[in-house]
């Protein structure tokens, strides 16, 4: 028995940084929004003890339980995936506020060249500078378009930082000054500057100054307290959309939220969908949501596989090349370097998530790709997040894993050990990509998605210049002994590498290569928008979230003008 | 080798405390206030009448008792394996002084140990190595079954049980079953150890609440100072900063 509901103007699946700016922004205009989140309610007032490595870092308390759902990996389309059965590689969000609540907050703004990555790099380096299995393509948005979206989701999160020497154009400055220059970032920046580069400070969603955003939320002064990535913030410190977009929703009275909703379906008649399919799972009833609108903000994994077991929009085949659902999944290539200091001892154990600094000189097309056999490159940053004792026991290579040794090296090196590190840009591979899995199901019977994956040449070239790179900085900063990090020949599922996953529902300028247009609607479906890193063409060399936001705020707008007059907006 | 040794109760200097309960109502400059500002005076920290009821119990501590196993004989297995991964040493504390067999007992009896928020659904195939944990065993039974045949190879090579073993007979079998080389039912012995070792360091750096990581002495040694409110007058610092390690308890008392 389905309980079928009153219609309603906006449905949100999920309710995380893009389901929160799509109900505040529709909901301020007077429309009716409903948002449906599969987890928990939570706020500020449930983080008091939140300085508990071991259940929220180590048991991931904060996470997406996966006894519920989870995803399939295979390596290639040869092998037999099998269930993560538990969180690893990435740690994906469940509950109100979604991964929102316990990100780092590193906010940044993606790079002209990203929106335009295939002509750029066509009209530099001609057309065969990546192999034709590389499936690149330019967003169908430039830079200075969602300069606006950029700006409101800089300011409604109260960013703190610095322009980048090299980076896009900014015509306003950052709503907050930088974080505060310790001993290592200050490092950092004088081996950069030595080594002819440009360093600036990490601009951070940990707030340097208490900060009142547009929409009168106010965001707390930073603590530097050390559990941030992985943490919720006790002190409304860490902008999350708990402390912004859900109460600005709130507030207006058109927002209803519903917690403990699972939605599994979204119904549709073929052009444009009806209604979502949910399952309160506290009590397994089940009901039936019409709605004039529906934003898809359940993340990259979950928005692709609500339109696969829908049916709505073509699924992608690796083999033909065609239809687009599931279409070039990327991840994040992850090079660095650590380095060991014998005569000091760094105060590594405090921080925040996004107290850092960085380097652009090797992102993008900053440095000349003529003689490289890769695109693109990545942000280089050191970062002082907090070392905590149970994850962190960095040990010189050669060095046994357990026994005296290990004790010995572990304990001496806690505080003498400093990380540079790369958010590496990835670049789509035919076969890598997203379909549902034939044999697994969720809780609710649904197919689990399944992840095919693996690193290419490009990945692997990529990283070991970049690698090589941060290992020069480290050099001159100071280290005794550098060890600069080695790709992995195959992707692993296990190990915790980043919570950056991209694509799948892909944006552009023809619904021959892409699901949504540049307002993130579906050219098949226009009542229906998928916000999130899902519309990533690639994936940049920056954390997401900063060119996730800024879309989700052009959808918003999308959205509402689409409740005016209908109709395809592009 | 140890530069710093690590600090004792009885050598506690000031500590800076907080009351989140006090302050937890209030969201905002409020609760900021009650978070950074709030100092208890050291008078007020030994002040038996200010002490909780476990502080006062004589040194008992009712925590150290087995919730998940229910043999002597595995517990002191456990207990040793756990020891050699993190022996004793000039640092301080080893695993056993830490009171990491009964976190990992602890951990073995909920949560963690009957894989709860795992996904548990069949079919089972071994799988890649880049594909993960694939074994239908839950973490208490791989605990069970490896257990059972650290006890059986040191039966078999040694006529001993393993907890009588000379440390360089124990590092042997355990090393056997890091590389994979033990048989083990449902599950391989790699996992086991990796399970283990895993446990072994959770059980030493997590809050004292869970069991091990005894008075901070695993945090003493790192100079880690465990829960602390704020670093906002410290993060700046040019030199290292030692501070009095605290945990979660700090909040109840
Ligand atoms: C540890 C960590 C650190 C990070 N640090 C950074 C950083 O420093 N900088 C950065 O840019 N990014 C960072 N990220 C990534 C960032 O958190 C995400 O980009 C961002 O939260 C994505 O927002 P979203 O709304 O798309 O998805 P989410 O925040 O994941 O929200 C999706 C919501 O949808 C809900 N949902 C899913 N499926 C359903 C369903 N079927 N029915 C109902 N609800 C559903 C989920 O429960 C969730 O609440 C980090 C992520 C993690 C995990
Ligand atoms: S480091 Fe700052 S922003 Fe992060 S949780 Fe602590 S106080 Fe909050």
């Amino acid at each position: 028995m389905v309980t079928k509901l009153p219609k309603v103007d906006v449905v949100t699946v999920g309710v995380g940084w893009t389901g929160g700016i799509i109900a505040a922004e529709l909901a301020k205009q007077g429309l009716k929004v409903v948002g449906l989140e599969r987890g928990k309610p939570r706020s500020t007032d449930d983080f008091l003890m939140i300085h508990d490595e071991y259940r929220y870092a180590i048991r991931y308390e904060l996470m997406q339980d996966t006894s519920k759902e989870t995803i399939t990996f295979r390596n290639k389309p040869n092998q037999r995936a099998l269930p993560m059965r538990q969180l690893g590689s990435f740690l994906l969000g469940e509950g109100l506020g979604g991964a929102g609540v316990h990100w780092n907050g590193q906010n940044f703004r993606f790079l002209p060249y990203d929106f335009q990555i295939k002509s750029m790099t066509e009209e530099k380096y001609g057309a065969n500078k990546v192999g034709a299995d590389y499936t690149i393509q330019d967003w169908g948005i430039t830079y200075e378009e969602m300069g606006p979206y950029f700006d409101k989701f800089e300011k409604t999160i109260g960013v703190s930082g610095e322009p980048s020497p090299l980076g896009g154009q900014r015509p306003d400055k950052y709503p907050t000054p930088p974080m505060k220059e310790t001993v290592i970032t200050k490092r950092f920046k004088d081996a950069a500057k030595k080594l002819g580069l440009n360093p600036y400070h990490l601009p951070s969603a940990n707030l340097s100054e208490t900060y009142k955003n547009p929409d009168g939320e106010q965001i707390n002064a930073c603590q530097y307290c050390g559990f941030c990535e992985r943490f919720g913030c006790e002190y409304g410190a860490k902008t999350s959309p708990n402390v912004t977009v859900i109460p600005t929703a709130q507030k207006t009275g058109n927002f209803e939220l519903r917690t403990h909703a699972n939605v599994t379906r979204i119904l549709h008649d073929g052009t444009k969908a009806t209604a979502v399919r949910y399952v309160d799972v506290l009590t397994g009833e089940e009901f039936e949501q019409p709605a004039e609108m529906i934003a898809l903000t359940s993340y990259v994994m979950n928005n692709t596989k609500l339109l696969l077991v829908s049916e709505l929009g073509t699924p992608y085949d690796p083999n033909s090349g065609t239809g687009v659902i599931g279409k070039n999944y990327c991840y994040q290539i992850l090079p660095g370097a650590t380095g060991f200091f014998e005569k000091e001892r760094f105060n590594t154990f405090m921080g925040a998530g996004a107290l850092g600094a960085t380097v652009d000189d090797y992102n993008g097309d900053f440095f000349d790709h003529s003689d490289l056999n890769f695109i693109h490159g990545g942000s280089i940053s050191i970062t002082q997040t907090g070392l905590r004792p149970i994850q962190n026991n960095a040990v010189p290579p050669d060095t046994p894993k357990w026994g005296p040794e290990f004790k010995d090296k572990s304990i001496h090196y806690y505080n003498r050990v400093l990380n540079i590190g790369s958010q590496g840009a990835s670049m789509p591979f035919r076969h890598n990509f997203l379909d549902l899995d034939p044999t697994y199901k969720d809780a609710y019977g649904v197919p689990l998605l399944r992840l095919t994956y693996n690193f290419t040449e490009q990945d692997k070239n990529l990283y070991k210049y970049v690698a090589e790179r941060s290992a020069e900085i480290m050099k001159e900063m100071g280290a005794d002994e550098v060890v600069t990090s080695q790709t992995a020949e195959n992707y692993n599922i296990v190990p915790y590498q980043t919570t950056h996953n991209t694509g799948g529902v892909i944006m552009g300028a023809e619904p021959e290569t892409s699901a949504v247009n540049n307002y993130l609607q579906m050219w098949d479906a226009e009542n229906v928008f998928v916000v999130g890193a899902s519309a990533f063409a690639h994936n940049g060399g920056y954390n997401p979230t900063g060119t996730v936001g800024a879309l989700a705020y052009r959808a918003a707008e999308g959205m509402l003008k689409y409740s005016k007059q209908g109709g395809s907006l592009v | 080798m140890a530069e710093e040794k690590p600090q004792t109760m009885s050598r506690r200097r000031f500590i800076r405390n907080t009351s989140l309960i006090a302050g937890g109502a209030a969201i905002g400059g409020g609760l900021l206030g009650a978070l950074v500002g709030a100092n208890l005076d050291d008078e007020q920290r030994t002040d038996p009448n200010k002490q909780t009821a476990s502080q006062q119990a004589g040194g008992q501590n009712n925590n150290e008792a087995l919730m998940y196993f229910t043999s002597r004989e595995d517990f002191e297995v456990l207990s040793a394996a756990a020891e050699r991964i993190l022996p004793e040493d000039d640092h301080g504390p080893g695993a056993i002084a830490l009171g990491v067999p009964y976190f990992i007992d602890h951990q073995l009896a909920g949560n963690y140990g009957y894989n709860t928020r795992e996904y548990m659904q069949g079919p089972f195939y071994p799988g890649e190595e880049t594909q993960g944990y694939q074994t239908p065993l839950r973490r208490n039974q791989v605990f069970d079954e490896g257990i059972r045949m650290m006890k059986e190879l040191s039966q078999k090579n040694h006529q001993k049980a393993f907890n009588e073993l000379e440390e360089a007979e124990q590092n042997e079998i355990l090393s056997q079953f890091e590389q994979g080389k033990v048989q083990m039912r449902g599950v391989d012995s790699a996992t086991f150890f990796n399970l283990l070792r895993s446990a072994v360091l959770e059980g030493a750096y997590a809050d004292p609440m869970y069991g091990g990581n005894r008075n901070m002495e695993g945090w003493k040694m790192k100079n880690y100072p465990g829960h602390q409110a704020s670093y906002l007058n410290q993060i700046e610092a040019e030199e290292f900063q030692e501070i009095e390690p605290q945990s979660l308890h700090a909040f109840h008392k």
